[in-house]
């Protein structure tokens, strides 16, 4: 039996798109393994969402249990090595996500299984299951080839696929609750939801956005310049966030927000994944780096590799005379 | 508060080329520069926020080469008092487990209440070292932080989820927490603090200073193999603006004009 388990995540009531997209993968190599892709549910009060997850064709499991209304890394650890001790799945995949890395590791190590972390594709060949992960700033692929294992633990990087299309109707089925203790040592409190700024850059139709390649926050004004001259916000990469050039709130990623205005204009930002999953859905993207291996310019319209101090106090003098 | 800091030597490839040996699985980093991993710079600020708000000592931990002292003197020189740094290259390095492990068997035995390390390091990308160390050490965790409260006996940590949502979590000590870019300003080394850093102590150790059998760490305890290292192809429909700088610009803007986008 080689059964892929995969652990659909959700939060507020809502499933995260990681979920589906690990079905892109989980049902291939499951076949390839021998068996089929099964979906995971633990949280508390989890009937719609199992019947949504149960739309992709898939067989899913629901532990439910009012324990487990809100994420809690020390009790997705019990049940996890319980079920892994029940249900032998030869792979257990999660979310590469802010539940999937604080849990898995520690898994990992509890039961002494290998872990590929931060997975971007998977494959079975010849008997070996394989990860293949990002590193060096997206620069460099790797390949890891698990050794023989009980089951394989591996955290799948979100947005690396696309998520199928809904399919024939699955089945669900309810388990028993394996771990019903509370936990003494870790507490869920509450939700904080970030603070709002002056700009909602959700709402923008254009943004200038900036990186690590400014250097310093006294080089602001030229790319403020810019902004005032064709009326967009200003937002940035994480890296600007952190350096406190903008505010919190203008950063674009999966720790910031989303956007989708018609023209970002990137600069002096490398492309971390994190930061192109908040800014793939620009309508035109510009990029101007220096680095002509900067992975930006994968999702770029218009390109330009050179030195952002050089070209953009032109770009704003000539926008300024078009006008 | 007895707090240890793991900080790991990282390249920058954020602006270099990178490429990959011929044995298929090292990259030639001879002209990368290196520094302290990102986000161990701001667990450095952490730690020694938490020694100027509750007292107490900080212990640097790292793991790499003779060249990374730099930059352990330099977590010295911002505040920690002293440093243990872990040379051995039985330990496979590749895997996150083995790593955590090591860490942890040069932990083990000395009392603290926190322990702090990056989430991510910038080379591998794991986030998982942190999370496996935990358990290894069979200690409370939390990961992503952007936000710790010591309170009595327990911490009050933020942790950062997607979307710029926060979690806020409580933890008993003793209590290992990964943290996150940007919960800080991490300060200069203070000329002064260069100089006394000078005089702290370092001491480098080895597996067997540990205690540790390299056995239960190398290459053959890992449960992965690091078969190959490959540079993705770069799919770029883009169109790319050759010329001068002025040039680009100019033809940029007339792009951006003529298309209606601004
Ligand atoms: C859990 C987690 C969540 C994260 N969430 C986000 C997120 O939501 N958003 C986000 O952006 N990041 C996020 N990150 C961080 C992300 O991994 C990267 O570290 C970050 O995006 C890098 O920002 P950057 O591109 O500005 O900097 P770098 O990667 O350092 O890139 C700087 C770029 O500037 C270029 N450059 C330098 N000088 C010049 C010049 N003079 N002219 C032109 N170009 C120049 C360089 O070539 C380089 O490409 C997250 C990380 C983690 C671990
Ligand atoms: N060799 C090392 N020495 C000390 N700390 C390390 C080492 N490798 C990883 N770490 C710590 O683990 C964190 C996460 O690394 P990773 O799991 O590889 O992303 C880093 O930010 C460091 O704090």
């Amino acid at each position: 039996m080689g059964n892929v388990l995969v652990l659909a995540e959700h939060r507020q009531g809502e499933l995260r798109d990681v979920s589906f997209e690990m079905l892109a993968v989980a049902p291939a190599i499951a076949k390839d393994m021998g068996g089929e892709a099964v979906v995971l549910l633990v949280g508390s009060g989890m009937d719609d969402l199992a019947k949504k997850m149960a739309g992709y064709g898939v067989k899913v499991l629901v532990v439910d249990d009012p324990n487990f209304e809100n994420f809690n890394a020390e009790k997705y650890q019990k049940v996890l090595s319980a079920l892994i001790d029940d249900l032998k799945p030869a792979v257990l995949m999660t979310g590469h996500t802010a539940q999937g890395v604080d849990f898995m590791p520690a898994l990992a190590v509890e039961k002494n299984l290998p872990l590929a972390a931060d997975t971007i594709g998977l494959a079975y060949e010849d008997g070996t299951l394989k990860a293949t992960r990002s590193m060096y700033s997206g620069k460099v692929n790797a390949v890891m080839a698990f050794k023989p294992a009980e089951t394989y633990l591996v955290t799948f990087r979100e947005g690396a696929v696309e998520a199928p299309e809904a399919a024939a109707e699955g089945s669900v089925e309810k388990l028993d609750n394996p771990f019903t203790d509370d936990v003494p040592y870790r507490k869920f409190v509450e939700y904080v939801e970030a603070e709002v700024g002056d700009v909602d850059i959700t709402q923008s139709d254009i943004l200038v956005a900036i990186g690590r390649g400014l250097k310093e926050d006294k080089n602001l004004p030229v790319v403020e310049e810019l902004a005032a001259a064709i009326k967009a916000d200003l937002a940035g990469s994480r890296a600007a966030t952190d350096a406190g050039w903008i505010p919190h709130d203008r950063q674009v990623g999966t720790s910031g927000k989303a956007v989708k205005p018609k023209l970002y204009i990137a600069m002096g930002i490398s492309g971390a994944f994190q930061h192109l999953a908040g800014m793939k859905g620009a309508k035109t993207i510009v990029a101007i780096n220096k680095d002509p291996e900067a992975p930006i310019f994968t999702v770029a319209d218009y390109a330009i590799v050179d030195d952002l101090f050089k070209v953009v106090p032109k770009l704003t003098e000539k926008l300024k005379e078009l006008k | 508060m007895k707090t240890l800091v793991c900080i790991k030597y990282v390249p920058d490839t954020s602006e270099a080329e990178v490429k990959v040996n011929p044995d298929g699985i090292t990259v030639d980093d001879s002209r990368f520069s290196f520094d302290i991993n990102d986000a161990d710079n701001y667990a450095v600020e952490e730690s020694v926020l938490l020694k100027e708000a509750h007292g107490g000592e900080v212990t640097v931990l790292s793991m790499g080469p003779k060249k990374s002292e730099v930059m352990i003197r330099m977590a010295l020189a911002k505040g920690c008092d002293k440093a243990v740094r872990v040379e051995d290259d039985r330990v496979a390095g590749h895997d996150p487990l083995m790593v955590a492990k090591t860490l942890a068997g040069a932990i083990k035995g000395q009392e603290f209440d926190l322990v702090l390390t990056g989430c991510m390091a910038s080379d591998d990308w794991h986030m998982s070292t942190g999370v496996a160390l935990a358990e290894e050490l069979g200690v409370n965790h939390a990961s992503m932080v952007n936000y710790v409260e010591v309170m009595d006996g327990k911490v009050k940590v933020h942790r950062e989820l997607e979307g710029g949502l926060l979690e806020a979590v409580e933890l008993e000590l003793p209590a290992v927490l990964t943290i996150q870019t940007g919960i800080n300003e991490p300060r200069y080394a203070p000329i002064r603090g260069i100089r006394q850093a000078q005089k702290k102590e370092l001491n480098v150790v080895s597996l067997d200073d540990l205690g540790i059998d390299p056995e239960t760490v190398g290459m053959d305890a890992s449960q992965v193999v690091l078969e190959k290292l490959y540079i993705p192809e770069v799919e770029s429909t883009a169109e790319f603006i050759e010329g001068e700088p002025e040039e680009k610009a100019e033809k940029l803007a007339s792009i951006l004009q003529k298309g209606g986008l601004v």
